[in-house]
């Protein structure tokens, strides 16, 4: 019975490669809630994938399970906001009205409880994932200990805060915005009848754009180089692999403005002479992936995507990966190991994506954020772009605001206000008193309430030693425990770090240790704390390792005294 | 582009061709650059990172092995950030992994000043020994996750795609498809990964049991039993 199932799925997937491993594993693990043996020898024959590494691939990834799982599974979110809210107490409320433990299945095999690091819902924390067997996965929130099993999935959606008139023009709530309503993509129009691709690339190099996923490299360099370099084909990947907790702007942007993203893909694509580009969004984002299967639909109907836009040469063929559950595959290489079917190992740079990306063949990988500045740029042209922000800091920026304040959300921001306005203005005011912010993330680093004046452009962060990073900002009133923050941060970079090299592997494990002591440190726990960050943060292999202790070292540079143990010198 | 690049490590100018290794240059001077998961016969995928070097007293650290010369570079092979850094991954090393067959590791944590017990209360790898066939053992509690072995089973060497790895981050394994045992596995028992193992992880079977005192009868027990020829010649 399960065989021919599985060989059924196993139909469409007829004559294709390694790269088709990621999609075939997803059907899989959809349809049978786990991916045993049987299927996996089925795999290998079909895909012509070693039975050793495909177990390797499934076992890498966390959204895939080898083993039986329950019909329904439930995961919420511990990471820090979560964590705020009551995530804990959630976990253990289900369990206790299940009777089971964490990570167990219920005798009647119906239900498991578990959990997860970030998903992006940090505005309605807490939140959680809800897999069920036979069908795709929905994130709800917020969830309450009171939440009942019956109500899990009719739960009211979600409708995050934002507040914008550009990226974010005419998003209120819920609604994702049609064809009808977004318009015939007029800058792609613009780019094919007027401009070139030459001409494109010149406006967003005049706009000074930069990019948003996080390391704020500018965006006409790498799609010039990508341009020049002699491999074909060309790909173009936008990376909406948002999960650095705290960060939920490229969620609200795929869900609000699908087609903003897919007009920003195809320009992109249209500058560097790419026919084919992937939208690589994290598994735990199932409705941001459904909407823009959507508009991809809608548009290739319309003719603005597939062969011969707009009655041109120029031809894009978008397809959408879903990522297994796994942070690390937001770093672009890392990211390009899981299109091709292989555990999400960061590579070794250089080469670079401009020459050797994805199948090793010049690649430009953008954040959602970044390409969904792009049709505003070309259709307005570079300047209209730095009407916003500073000369360094072009453009509006979006920042995700969680924790502490009155209304956590989405908002577009001029950058160079700062962060007191942003919190007291839009935001509408911290909580309490305010403690500190983790300002860009989990790999970011704290500001405290005198740091409030901080003007908010990647250039003023940088000198006091922080980060715009992916534009998270989590704000922790006076109740918040900055060691139990501290604690989640760690469980999290040892939950994600991909364990290819030794400084990162080993040493969030240990990072973690430390922190899961820090009631009650050991004597030198400080010490190993800095040596473990800043081993990491020099020697890691990869983006990840290397911001893998910014948190904890910018605390113990902050609170000298958070790790001292009574009667010894700090 | 020029065919050769010159440099400078420690001090010393050296002109070589372009495309080597920070480690190769380095090696030609005479100066030694410790290195765990480096082989000559697998393709370095910088991991161990004991290798780092400082380049130009650059933010980060570049793995030498990985890391080709560039022209007019300063590079300081030990210096206290190298040191920093080489000293703490031996330490957390041997707080995860059972290192007594690992000489070569041992003698780096001795000149790096390696406080073996650095770590206090530190989790440990710890893998039952496998014993599932006549030719070698596998004792996982010693593996450093160099990847040398996986490599030379896939297309390294021996293109037979045995192994793999399972799990990720610090609870990663070397692992066979759903950890079947080595005699279910493509394996061709053609031992190459034993050869390239740095630690006591992988070991002939013959020189386990003579580690074990095992008598030559009892070894030949193990190794050479009726049942497990008709199984294996099938």
């Amino acid at each position: 019975m399960d065989s021919l199932s599985i060989a059924e799925i196993l139909v469409p997937y007829q004559g294709r490669q390694r790269d088709a491993l990621l999609p075939v594993l997803w059907d899989m693990q959809t349809a049978f809630g786990h991916i045993g043996p049987d299927a996996v020898r089925q795999i290998s024959h079909t895909l012509h994938v070693p039975e050793a590494d495909i177990y390797g691939v499934m076992s890498f990834y966390s959204l895939f399970s080898s083993e039986p799982t329950a019909k329904t599974v439930i995961r919420i979110c511990t990471d820090p906001v979560c964590g705020l809210a009551g995530a804990d107490e959630a976990i253990h409320n289900f369990c206790r009205r299940l009777n089971i433990h964490h990570d167990e299945i219920t005798p009647d095999g119906k239900y498991a409880v578990s959990h997860t690091t970030c998903l992006g819902l940090c505005d309605h924390a807490p939140a959680a994932l809800i897999s069920q067997r036979g069908q795709s996965e929905t994130a709800i929130a917020p969830l309450t200990p009171e939440t009942d099993f019956s109500e899990l999935l009719t739960l009211s959606p979600y409708q995050s805060i934002v507040r914008g008139d550009i990226l974010l023009k005419g998003v209120d709530g819920g609604n994702v915005e049609s064809l009808a309503d977004y318009g015939n993509y007029r800058a792609l129009h613009h780019a094919i009848t007027i401009l070139g691709p030459d001409g494109v690339i010149g406006e967003v190099e005049k706009s000074g754009l930069i990019g948003r996923g996080g390391a704020a490299f500018p965006t006409a360099t790498k799609w010039k180089m990508t341009r020049q370099a002699t491999g074909q084909p060309k790909y173009v990947v936008c990376n909406a692999d948002e999960s650095e907790p705290g960060t939920f702007k490229d969620r609200v942007l795929m869900e609000a403005r699908p087609h903003l993203i897919l007009e920003g893909v195809a320009l992109c694509a249209f500058a560097i002479g790419a026919t084919k580009a992937y939208l690589f969004v994290r598994g735990e984002y199932p409705e941001s992936a459904w909407r823009l299967q959507r508009a991809i639909d809608e548009a290739t109907h319309a003719g603005l995507l597939g062969a011969n836009i707009l009655g041109s040469e120029f031809s894009l063929d978008i397809e959408i990966r879903r990522g297994g559950g796994a942070y690390i595959c937001g770093e672009e290489t890392a990211l390009f190991e899981a299109i091709e079917g292989n555990r999400g190992f960061p590579r070794i740079k250089p080469p670079y994506p401009t020459t050797h990306g994805l199948f090793q063949k010049p690649t430009v990988v953008n954040n959602v954020e970044t390409l969904s500045t792009i049709p505003g740029i070309v259709e307005h042209g570079g300047d209209w772009f730095r009407q916003w922000g500073t000369e360094k800091s072009t453009g509006p920026k979006l920042v995700s605001v969680s924790g502490h304040v009155q209304r956590p959300g989405v908002y577009e921001i001029n950058p160079g206000i700062t962060l007191r306005q942003l919190l007291e203005g839009f935001c509408g005011g911290v909580i309490g008193d305010l403690q500190m912010v983790l300002m860009g993330g989990a790999a970011g680093t704290f500001l405290t309430p005198d740091q409030l004046d901080v003007r908010l452009t990647f250039e003023d962060l940088r000198a006091i030693r922080s980060t715009f990073g992916s534009g998270a900002i989590m704000v922790f009133n006076e109740t918040a425990d900055i060691r139990d923050i501290l604690r989640r941060l760690g469980r999290f970079f040892k939950h994600e770090s991909c364990g290819k090299c030794f400084p990162c592997q080993l040493g969030t494990q240990r990072q973690m240790e430390i922190l899961e002591r820090a009631d009650t440190p050991l004597v030198g726990d400080r010490e190993r704390l800095r040596d473990i960050g800043l081993t990491m943060t020099e020697s890691s292999l990869c983006g990840l390792g290397q911001t893998a202790a910014s948190a904890v070292l910018s605390a113990l540079e902050k609170w000298p005294d958070l790790f001292a143990v009574k009667g010894q010198p700090v | 582009m020029s065919d050769t690049v010159t440099l400078t490590i420690d001090g010393q100018e050296i002109t070589v061709p372009a495309g080597t290794t920070l480690l190769e240059a380095a090696a030609q001077l005479g100066i030694e650059v410790p290195v765990i998961c480096y082989h000559d016969a697998t393709t370095s995928n910088g991991l161990c990172r004991v290798c780092v070097v400082d380049v130009n007293n650059g933010r980060l650290l570049q793995a030498a092995c990985v890391t080709t010369c560039a022209n007019g570079s300063t590079v300081e092979t030990r210096n206290d950030r190298v040191e920093r850094s080489r000293r703490t991954i031996l330490e957390m090393l041997n707080s995860a992994v059972d290192l007594q067959h690992a000489p070569a590791i041992q003698t780096l944590m001795n000149d790096y000043d390696a406080d073996p017990a650095r770590f206090p209360n530190a989790e440990r790898r710890e893998h039952a020994l496998l014993d599932d066939n006549p030719f070698y053992v596998r004792d996982y509690s010693q593996c450093v996750l160099c990847w040398r072995c996986v490599q030379v089973c896939a297309d390294d060497a021996q293109y037979t795609f045995a192994l793999t790895f399972g799990g990720r981050g610090f609870d990663t394994h070397i692992a066979t498809a759903f950890d079947i045992p080595m005699p279910e596995s493509p394996c061709v028992f053609c031992g190459q990964c034993v050869g390239v193992c740095p630690t006591g992880a992988l070991k002939p079977k013959i020189q386990w049991g003579m580690e074990q005192g095992m008598t030559p009868e009892q070894i030949r027990q193990s190794t050479r039993r009726r049942k497990h020829r008709v199984e294996y010649e099938d």
